[in-house]
């Protein structure tokens, strides 16, 4: 037992050692929305260049406190920051990669892409004043549906995340009624509903209850083929949730690096755009270019070489036009 | 054996390391409570004591913070989850020192300590995809259709069954502390003495009797303090009740609806609390937590030291 322990001592000096010399290692933490394929990215980019990256997928809180804290070389979060919030802790901040938010039912024989909402519907159906499924207002969009006379189960998060800021986001700004009695944050008071811990819980219970509804992230949809509605977005056209529509969503999407990038990608003007969008945020500390330089590098490479991973692992890259803009915005902060 | 009066170095050395073992469990214990305190100053400003221990409100968009709801939903689990907990373990306990013959002892026994070295996540995730149907579509219709009817619990069980619930929680939480509850009474029935019991067995007393008037009497001490250690682990039990409790913040009188409790608030929450009130408000519910746990040992621990006096009288 004794050399047990010595052994494991001795090993334990030598690999705190191997890591201590390793100065080619890049530290990160935050969001866990992207975890994903920051280690994907990081896994290529470590055969690529021989650099590690260290992201520890802590949840955007506690990113955000720890390079304001200036713990880590670079913070992640699923919501973006205001400028006023930056300057205050002199920080940078640059979209990284896109996801989007989906709205999933389960009532018999409606399969998915048949129902379709509109922003009002699903914002009276989360604050419990359309109660049943057949409700003028649901039937009216959906003639060629029958629907059941049955409550409906609105299922949502329990635990707080960025899915549930991007979803209250939209319908705060899709309706006036939800911005006064809920508003919107990473958790808020549901007004109505049973809550779900992760996009697990929230599918697990849509399936499970029957007449129900929910949101989930929409790689969590796509890879476990949920009944997954259309929505009108303020163009007036029903859309599904695809790569094509949030790429849309993201190429109309007003990202402007003056503002440090903040933007809400919701209710996006697009014709086809998918209205329930957002982006994840990278955030740096604008004193430690050096740092910032090496961070800068990684995402740099991900934007070149890694489209093609995140799409396989349904996250939507960012538009072309938009990885220019933050090039500039890397330059202007002599960071790039 | 009398102690030596000439200390030895060894000996020195091993009551100085003692001591040091001890104390810095006091120091650690210090260092949370100050932590707490540091880290909730705001939500405390903010809200004061009793506001905040008596505002149902939990709202984290409005900043309003109260802890009423969540400590409502600890009280509730871990009542609940005692006196569903209790009766199975005692009666466990029995069995095993009692009842079972010899060959079934050993597999039983270490079967009940098993299940008190699941992690608690694998309860979380087997109380989301396997209790909790179960809950939904059997027991807690049945427990409507009979329970539910008569005039006092009918308040119990009102609401649509979804098997995310107190209820549920409570069940989990049970299965938890079983285990502790179970083994501390096994231990504490063997140490009622055999020649005891076989004389109660010679007055022709039948194996209930014994058990009722013999050996429950005699080792209810044990009984308790492994209910006390199990109530401990109730009130603290996080990740197990997290993914069946729904984390509303709501005061509710059926068994049959979601809630939150201090615990799943804190883990459901911690990660993405975004602004500074919200998270010192977290921390100043982990105080609330601390405290409520500190009471309630204490008033444990007096109630056992006076049933001792009471005992060796």
């Amino acid at each position: 037992m004794k050399t047990v322990f010595k052994i494991g001592l001795v090993l334990a000096f030598v690999l705190a050692g191997v890591s201590a010399q390793a100065t080619d290692t890049l530290n990160g933490a935050g969001a866990s929305f992207p975890y994903p394929v920051y280690s994907a990215w990081a896994y290529n980019y470590h055969k690529a260049t021989g650099i590690q990256l260290n992201y520890q997928s802590i949840g955007s809180g506690g990113g955000i406190r720890q390079i304001t804290n200036r713990t880590v070389e670079f913070g992640a979060s699923d919501a973006p920051q205001t400028p006023e919030f930056l300057k205050k802790n002199n920080l940078l901040q640059f979209p990284a990669v896109m996801g989007g938010v989906v709205l999933v039912v389960n009532i018999k024989g409606v399969k998915a892409g048949q129902m379709h909402l509109d922003a009002d519907a699903v914002c009276k159906i989360f604050l419990g004043e359309i109660t049943y499924w057949d409700d003028a207002k649901i039937k009216s969009m959906n003639p060629e549906l029958t629907l059941p006379h049955k409550m409906i189960t609105v299922v949502h998060r329990s635990d707080g995340s960025g899915t549930t800021a991007i979803f209250t986001t939209y319908l705060s700004q899709a309706c006036s009624a939800w911005n006064d009695k809920v508003g919107h944050g990473t958790s808020v008071k549901w007004p109505v509903g049973i809550g779900g811990k992760g996009n697990e819980g929230v599918a697990n219970y849509v399936r499970r209850s029957g007449n129900s509804i929910g949101y989930v992230e929409f790689a969590y949809a796509k890879q476990n083929k949920l009944a997954y509605t259309l929505l009108k977005n303020p163009s007036g056209h029903f859309v599904a949730p695809n790569f094509k529509t949030f790429e849309d969503a993201a190429a109309t999407g007003d990202f402007e690096p003056g503002k440090d990038f903040y933007l809400w990608l919701v209710n996006a003007k697009g014709e086809n755009a998918w209205p329930i969008a957002g982006a994840t945020f990278i955030l740096l500390a604008k004193e430690k270019k050096e740092a910032d330089m090496k961070t800068v590098k990684f995402y740099d490479w991900a934007f070149k070489h890694g489209d093609k991973k995140a799409k396989e692992l349904v996250y939507i890259p960012l538009p072309e036009s938009l990885k220019n803009k933050i090039r500039a915005y890397w330059k202007d902060h002599g960071i790039y | 054996m009398t102690p030596s009066t000439k200390k030895n170095p060894i000996d020195l050395l091993f009551a100085v390391l003692t001591a040091v073992s001890s104390l810095s469990i006091i120091l650690l214990i210090a260092g949370i409570l100050v932590v707490l305190v540091f880290e909730s100053s705001l939500a405390i400003h903010k809200f004061g004591v009793f506001k905040f221990i008596f505002t149902i409100d939990w709202d984290p968009v409005r900043k309003i913070f109260g802890a009423a709801s969540t400590l409502y939903g600890t009280m509730v689990t871990t009542v609940l989850s005692m006196l569903i907990a209790i009766p199975v373990a005692v009666g466990i306990a029995v069995f095993i020192t009692e009842i079972a013959p010899d060959f079934l002892k050993g597999p039983i026994g270490v079967t009940i300590e098993l299940l008190a070295a699941i992690p608690s996540i694998i309860y979380g995730m087997w109380g989301l995809f396997t209790l909790a149907p179960i809950m939904a579509n059997y027991i807690e219709p049945a427990l409507q259709a009979t329970l539910g009817k008569l005039p006092l619990f009918s308040i119990l069980f009102k609401g649509t069954p979804m098997g995310i619930d107190l209820l549920t929680a409570s069940v989990i939480l049970s299965i938890m502390i079983i285990p502790f509850t179970a083994s501390i009474s096994r231990d504490a029935f063997n140490l009622t003495p055999e020649v005891v019991k076989e004389s109660a067995y010679a007055l022709g007393a039948t194996k209930w009797e014994v058990v009722k008037n013999v050996v429950i009497p005699y080792s209810k001490l044990g009984v308790f303090g492994g209910c006390v250690l199990s109530m401990g682990r109730a009130i603290g039990e996080t990740m197990a009740v997290a993914f069946v409790l729904g984390n509303n913040h709501q005061i509710t009188s059926s068994l049959l609806n979601a809630a939150a409790t201090i615990t799943v608030s804190l883990a459901n929450e911690f990660t993405e609390a975004d602004s500074d009130i919200y998270l010192s408000s977290l921390f100043y519910l982990a105080l609330v937590l601390f405290v409520l746990s500190f009471i309630t040992l204490f008033i444990a621990k007096l109630f056992l030291i006076r049933a001792e006096r009471k005992y060796s009288r």
